[in-house]
């Protein structure tokens, strides 16, 4: 018994290992982030409009590189919520069973791609496109990578958003088509309704993958430390700005620190969505009365 | 008949969180006798028989009350080792639930995991067991194979044998029959009679002619309650209650 | 596809009328409207492998796999990436695998239901979701300068490790759910301890499933770069690692340095395309034997 004992004690242990990493990571990025916001203030931070790290008077205002994020994230939005929730809605409604059979595997399969790839596939192919098809200067900006960004997140918000279609119990469908509504019907007005947490919770883990992901924007987004006037305009997203400023900041330094405290920006940000994510995704589960 | 008393239920009541499943029980379950416990679906006969042996400690929720002795011994007391309990009231679940492992890990698992390490007295004890269990002769040329190969009849018996192989001083059955065909039925019923002499043995069965066939003694219980405890030869011919009477007349459940 | 044939003879019995051929524009134009979502999405992920494959594939020659880098990148090949990448896979993979195993046995057999589940489960989900850039700073900070690894295959492998822990502990979770409850309570009705039934019976029997789920985030793992930006990954190597505190070149890593520095923008072009494709390739045919063993492993247990 006492051997039993012992086991249970190393695995409940070894099972706080995940909180234990997610505390050390929110305490690192604070003590880091902490002379930042000493010497600067929390509001000067995230209101300030300038981002110049490396002046000899230097500014450090995260507005321009917030907004960055912000639209790169709302365009990838604009193409990966229709793209990934309707071909969901497509294999789960239209595909027969061979299509289905070959579509699921291979959307998680994509899911795979390693996001360098998509940044490298955006530089050299999209972003050549983007500049010529629009005449503008330059094809890495916000457009190119939004788009690269959506399409990266398109397979995640669609394996999960397919998750929650399947679960919807079939007598809905059945309760209804009975009724004389078609299947379009069916589908618009009792399959998404019921389904409709399930692929919010897809749709904000899409957003928050989007807003972390750092090679793509590195890559392709222009990397210009401006507030954007347009969509065409370059950006640089928060994850991007640490990516590349990190192997230049002198460590210790307030330069240094700034990144880190950007990096604490970020954490917080997608701990919302996931915190969000999660209590839709259990109130989906309470509804459908499927338990936990 | 040998009167000893092995098991004692006594006032037991049992609740899953808000649910009284089990009220009031009390039952005595003789040695070396086939005790059945019958009634319809949902009237807690596998609950109580899962009592015997602790193995509803696993539901989380589950609550229990009154006692249950064991050679005089209350098994529900914080001194009771679980594991040698469980050692010494085998189980034999409603579906057949080998290991997907060969016949002979599957027989052999029960010595290992008590610590018996002797190769020879292992192959010795899962050779009787599997005799104990008459299938040996069906499986003998078969102890490498996997065990999730042989038919459900089959399966079951080497539930039984691997069962025996710790050599349990009471074996419950709970439903052993219910997904088997009716040749398979019959060989294990010839077996628990085989068994009784060693063994005591407890039964659910929701089938009035398997309790008949098989037990010497029958509780029927309805709606967690026993109606009616007695001998078999009593119960199915004259019994006491006028709920016994319906029931086996075939009126409900 | 049953309801459809079902359908059908339904709107064959039903009178026509207008709002019925209202109906079925509709329903047409939706279905339109999906189809074409759909198109999109594989015109779009095919097209991203397409191009890798067609362009990398002239530069990939069994020199430009094996050899170690010559005259400023301009000759020889990637063979240093390639093994820094494994190193990396295999460092993170040592330390995240054991974790992540001990903590999906406890959740699924030890855990007493309550506060201390939920709160295990909340941190899990949220370290799912830290950005990878984040990990990369935790892992500077951490193990490059905290604890004085270095920039290194062992700080990098383990950053990597705490980002595929979540991963793991998700996969490996389902693969104990997956196995019968009535293998334990026939195991523990035998006399055996709780944890014996989890060694013998339990584990051997999720054991498929867990190595599935091992192979799936090898994947993931080995296409990352964000979190060895800084903790591991470095443009050049004369040769191979030495030991595991030398810095590595990765794939990965590679591909975004051809891109941003040196000095020979068209050369380097074409050798990321190589680099790309021999990425693309192991990263998604180790996803794809992953993801197919898990649909074979399902069907088994008749889900």
């Amino acid at each position: 018994m006492t051997k039993e004992r012992f086991y249970k004690w190393i695995f409940t242990a070894l099972a706080f290992s995940s909180l234990f990493f997610l505390l050390g990571i929110m305490i690192t990025l604070l003590v880091q982030a902490l002379p930042m916001f000493r010497q600067v203030g929390i509001l000067r931070f995230i209101g300030g409009k300038y981002w110049y790290p490396t002046y000899s008077t230097p500014s450090f205002g995260i507005l321009p590189l917030m907004l960055g994020s912000v639209v790169v994230t709302t365009g990838a939005a604009c193409v990966c919520i229709p793209l990934g929730v309707g071909s969901a809605l497509y294999i789960h409604e239209l595909a027969g069973p061979i299509q289905r059979a070959i579509l699921k595997p291979v959307i998680e399969i994509l899911a795979g791609i390693p996001s360098i790839v998509y940044g490298f596939f955006g530089m050299v192919i999209m972003a050549p496109m983007v500049q010529r098809f629009f005449g503008i200067p330059t094809g890495l900006n916000a457009f190119t990578a939004s788009l690269m960004l959506g399409v990266m997140a398109t397979p995640t918000v669609c394996s999960i958003a397919e998750d929650a279609l399947n679960v919807v119990p079939s007598s809905f469908k059945e309760a209804s088509l009975a009724l004389g509504a078609n299947r379009w019907q069916t589908l618009v007005k009792v399959i998404i309704p019921a389904a409709g947490s399930g692929i919010s919770t897809a749709i904000i883990l899409g957003m928050s993958r989007a807003v972390g992901e750092t090679m793509t924007v590195l890559m392709v987004a222009g990397g210009a430390a401006c507030i954007p006037r347009s969509i065409f305009d370059p950006v640089r997203p928060m994850t991007a700005t640490i990516a590349a400023e990190m192997g230049e900041a002198v460590m210790g330094s307030l330069h240094f620190h700034a990144l880190f405290a950007i990096g604490l920006v970020l954490f917080v940000i997608t701990f919302i969505f996931n915190i969000v994510a999660e209590i839709i995704s259990r109130r989906f589960r309470l509804r459908l009365g499927l338990g936990r | 008949m040998d009167s000893d008393i092995k098991i004692r239920a006594e006032n037991v009541n049992f609740y899953y969180s808000e649910t009284h499943v089990l009220k009031d029980i009390s039952l005595d379950i003789y040695a070396n006798q086939v005790t059945a416990i019958i009634g319809p679906s949902g009237c807690g006969k596998s609950t109580f028989i899962r009592l015997l042996n602790r193995m509803n400690d696993l539901i989380p929720g589950a609550r229990m009350q009154g006692e249950i002795l064991l050679d005089g011994k209350d098994i529900y007391s914080p001194r009771t080792d679980v594991v040698e309990l469980r050692r010494r009231v085998g189980m034999v679940f409603q579906k057949p639930n080998p290991f997907p492992k060969t016949v002979f890990e599957n027989i052999a698992y029960g010595l290992i995991i008590n610590g018996i390490r002797d190769r020879a007295f292992i192959r010795d004890r899962v050779k009787q067991s599997l005799k104990k269990a008459a299938i040996y002769e069906e499986v003998q040329n078969r102890l490498n194979e996997n065990a999730l190969m042989l038919s459900g009849g089959q399966q079951q018996r080497i539930c039984i044998a691997r069962c025996i192989a710790v050599e349990p001083e009471v074996i419950l059955f709970d439903e052993p029959c219910a997904s088997l065909d009716p040749i398979s039925t019959r060989k294990i019923e010839e077996l628990i009679l085989e068994l009784k002499k060693d063994y005591t043995i407890v039964i659910v069965t929701h089938n009035m002619q398997q309790a008949a066939r098989v037990s010497d003694f029958t509780a029927f219980l309805y709606l967690g309650e026993v109606i009616e405890f007695g001998p078999t030869s009593k119960i199915f011919t004259v019994p006491e209650k006028k709920m016994t009477e319906q029931y086996l007349a075939g009126r409900f459940g | 596809m049953q309801d459809k044939s079902l359908l059908q003879n339904k709107d064959m019995l039903v009178y026509k009328t207008h709002s019925m051929k209202g109906k079925d524009i509709s329903q047409g134009l939706g279905f339109m409207l999906l189809v074409l979502c759909t198109g999109t999405a594989l015109v779009f992920l095919g097209s991203i492998i397409y191009f890798i494959t067609i362009r990398g594939i002239r530069v990939i020659s069994w020199e430009f796999i094996t050899d170690v880098p010559r005259m400023a990148m301009m000759k020889g090949g990637v063979a240093p990436a390639i093994i820094g990448t494994f190193y990396l896979t295999l460092v993170s993979i040592s330390f995240a695998f054991p974790l992540g195993l001990a903590c999906a046995i406890y959740l699924t057999e030890y855990s007493p239901k309550g506060t201390i589940i939920n709160i295990i489960r909340l941190s899990i989900n949220n370290l799912a979701g830290v950005p990878s850039i984040v990990f990369g700073l935790f892992g500077f900070a951490v193990f490059v300068n905290a604890f004085g690894f270095g920039v290194s295959i062992l700080s990098g492998g383990l950053t990597l490790g705490i980002m595929a822990l979540p991963g793991i502990i998700a996969t490996s979770q389902d693969a104990i759910l997956a196995v019968p409850q009535s293998y334990r309570e026939a195991s523990l009705a035998l006399g055996a301890t709780h944890w014996d039934t989890i060694k013998k019976v339990v584990l051997p029997a999720a054991l498929p499933g867990i190595l599935t789920g091992v192979i799936l985030n090898v994947g993931r793992v080995a296409g990352e770069t964000a979190p060895i930006l800084f903790t591991a990954a470095t443009f050049y190597t004369r040769g191979f690692p030495h030991s595991i505190f030398s810095e590595v070149m990765a794939l990965p890593y590679h591909i975004y340095a051809l891109m941003t520095e040196g000095t020979h923008p068209e050369v380097q072009t074409q050798i990321a395309y190589g680099c790309a494709l021999i990425l693309l390739c192991l990263v998604l045919s180790v996803s794809a034997i992953a993801i197919i063993l898990r649909q074979r492993q399902r069907k088994m247990y008749g889900q």
